[in-house]
């Protein structure tokens, strides 16, 4: 038997597979579809300090091989998510990973300081890379010097909680600010989130979404995700998570040869709301594929010319 | 609640009822059954043709049209992408299916009850009719464009009373309108149901709220997940905050969303 079992950032997760921010609700949307305690972690929807309405509609388009969306970081608010979220998640056996978003460095800390005090949180995701909204997001993720102070504040009160910046690739240089969140102090980070991208209708000669612009995912996105995730690991000496356009446990594991210590599933989700334990199910055969029985050995193992 | 699933199924069946110009083909897709022990009509389904590959991430929602044993069938229309694929499918095709999701309509019994459809907003009321406990209590109201064969509408009239109403143009839509006030102020102690396009569920709606109308409408958007993870099928409700179709539909009581 396999051992699928990864220890990264002071993690521990029985598998590498991780359902990712907004494309797994809370969870609990997809308990029909399979235990939620086989994941290796979910991140959960970004959470404010105040609940959000998100985004006018329409917010989401469907494209070649992927998919658009501008919501908007629509939730209840963190309070809300403690209260009724998080006590029926199974946070013993699986990783929680509280996604953050916040407009301002100040409320990054105190949102962190609200998330970091709940045994069932196990880390925080920083967002700094949310392309569809006006303030915070990835206005914070293109200037690493911002990157770096809003690290610096939420680990300074995240309790001793690992640390995760999720990073944009909306940027000229992705290493660079990977650099920036490990100079912060960040435990780990995550990459790549959306694309920034457009459709346009014909008929109505209008952009397909209100919001205009948003942010392509899907594995249209995969081989962008794999240049950061290669650029970013070989600058930085943190762990990594590898996200973008993974649909399959060989995707997974191009992830994992790149140096990536776990990924996040997030479009695939919508293939079928099994894909992420079916994914897991997947993985031992998909080692035997690359000829290996061990995470550890495959990860970073990239022959490069 | 009733219990959902995500299972592989294979197609049954796939009937061509008729083509019009626009937009374009209905068909009747009937799969195996998922194993599905209930479903509240009104409910829906997402389905993915196994083979789509990963052109089209998305599954497509469809009210489900009606439920037995062995089968379940849904009712479409060809407007896109997803829905030319659904149409050229065969039998023994493989398709993702997973439902039976959101809420359905209320059927209380040996209450006058008004079911509106408009064109396609047909397909739940099938499997209200066949499922109902007091069918004699149910009056179907259809307005449609293209003509009566393009529709399951046969079958459903042989159940319950049944009238049809044809929209050859515009300048049918006032008559078409007053017949519908006119069926809901009929039911004004009963309950009116309504599916179908979203200028005619907003007939229903100011009606229903103006004369204090006991009714519920089905809200059809675009969807990604369909289990209300993504918060791309959003609409306002009541309040003006935003809710998901998906879960908190597709069913709403009139009062309780704007459409």
């Amino acid at each position: 038997m396999i051992d699928l079992r990864v220890e990264f950032a002071g993690l521990v997760l029985k598998n590498p597979i991780i359902t990712a921010s907004g494309t797994f609700g809370f969870g609990l949307e997809f308990s029909s579809f399979g235990d939620l305690k086989r994941l290796g972690g979910i991140v959960v929807k970004g959470l404010s300090l105040k609940p959000r309405e998100g985004n006018p509609m329409p917010r989401i388009a469907e494209t070649p091989c992927g998919m658009l969306n501008a919501i908007g970081i629509q939730n209840p608010g963190v309070e809300a998510f403690l209260r009724d979220k998080l006590p029926l998640l199974p946070w013993r056996e699986t990783a929680i990973i509280a996604n953050m978003y916040a407009c301002t460095v100040p409320e990054f800390g105190e949102l962190a300081d609200v998330l970091a005090g709940e045994e069932g949180v196990a880390a925080l995701e920083v967002n700094v890379s949310c392309p569809n909204v006006s303030q915070g997001g990835s206005a914070f993720g293109q200037d690493p010097a911002q990157i770096a102070k809003v690290t610096d504040e939420v680990k300074k009160r995240a309790k001793g909680k690992p640390v995760i910046v999720k990073l944009s690739p909306n940027v000229t240089d992705i290493a660079s600010c990977a650099q920036a969140a490990e100079d912060g102090g960040a435990d780990a980070v995550s990459l790549i989130n959306t694309l920034l991208g457009m459709a346009v209708d014909i008929r109505t000669r209008k952009p397909t979404l209100a919001n205009v612009v948003g942010g392509l995912s899907g594995p249209a996105i995969k081989p962008v995700a794999l240049r950061c995730v290669h650029q970013v690991c070989r600058k930085v000496s943190i762990p990594v998570i590898g996200i973008g356009g993974i649909v399959s446990a060989e995707d997974a594991l191009e992830f994992i040869l790149l140096g990536a210590s776990a990924v996040q599933v997030g479009t695939a989700n919508f293939l079928r709301p099994d894909q992420s334990f079916r994914i897991i199910d997947d993985l031992p055969r998909a080692m035997i594929k690359a000829r290996s029985d061990s995470l550890d050995e495959l990860r970073g193992s990239l022959k490069l010319p | 609640m009733v219990e959902r699933n995500c299972r592989e199924v294979k197609v049954r069946e796939v009937r061509f009822l008729g083509t019009w110009d626009e937009p374009s083909d209905f068909v009747e897709l009937t799969v195996e059954n998922p194993g599905w022990e209930s479903y509240k009509p009104g409910q829906f389904a997402m389905l993915r043709a196994k083979h789509w590959g990963l052109e089209l991430p998305w599954g497509r929602p469809f009210s489900i049209s009606r439920v037995d044993a062995e089968s379940v069938t849904f009712f479409i229309q060809v407007v896109g992408r997803g829905t030319t694929r659904l149409a050229r499918l065969r039998p023994e095709d493989v398709v993702i299916i997973w439902g039976p999701l959101g809420n359905g309509f209320s059927a209380p019994t040996k209450t006058p009850t008004l079911l509106l459809a408009g064109g396609m907003g047909i397909a739940p009321f099938r499997g209200y009719i066949e499922n109902h406990p007091s069918p004699e209590f149910l009056h179907l109201l259809f307005a449609h464009r293209p003509s009566l064969d393009h529709y399951p509408f046969l079958a459903m009239s042989e159940k319950v009373r049944a009238e049809a109403i044809q929209e050859r143009s515009s300048d049918d839509l006032p008559d078409i309108i007053a017949r519908i006030e006119a069926s809901m102020d009929e039911h004004a102690d009963g309950l009116v149901l309504a599916c179908g396009p979203t200028p005619f569920l907003r007939t229903v709606q100011a009606h229903a709220l103006k004369k204090s109308i006991r009714a519920e409408i089905s809200l059809e958007k675009t969807m990604a997940c369909g289990v209300g993870a993504c918060l791309g099928c959003v609409c306002k409700d009541g309040q003006g905050k935003h809710v998901q179709v998906c879960a908190r539909g597709p069913v709403f009581a009139a009062a309780d969303v704007q459409i």
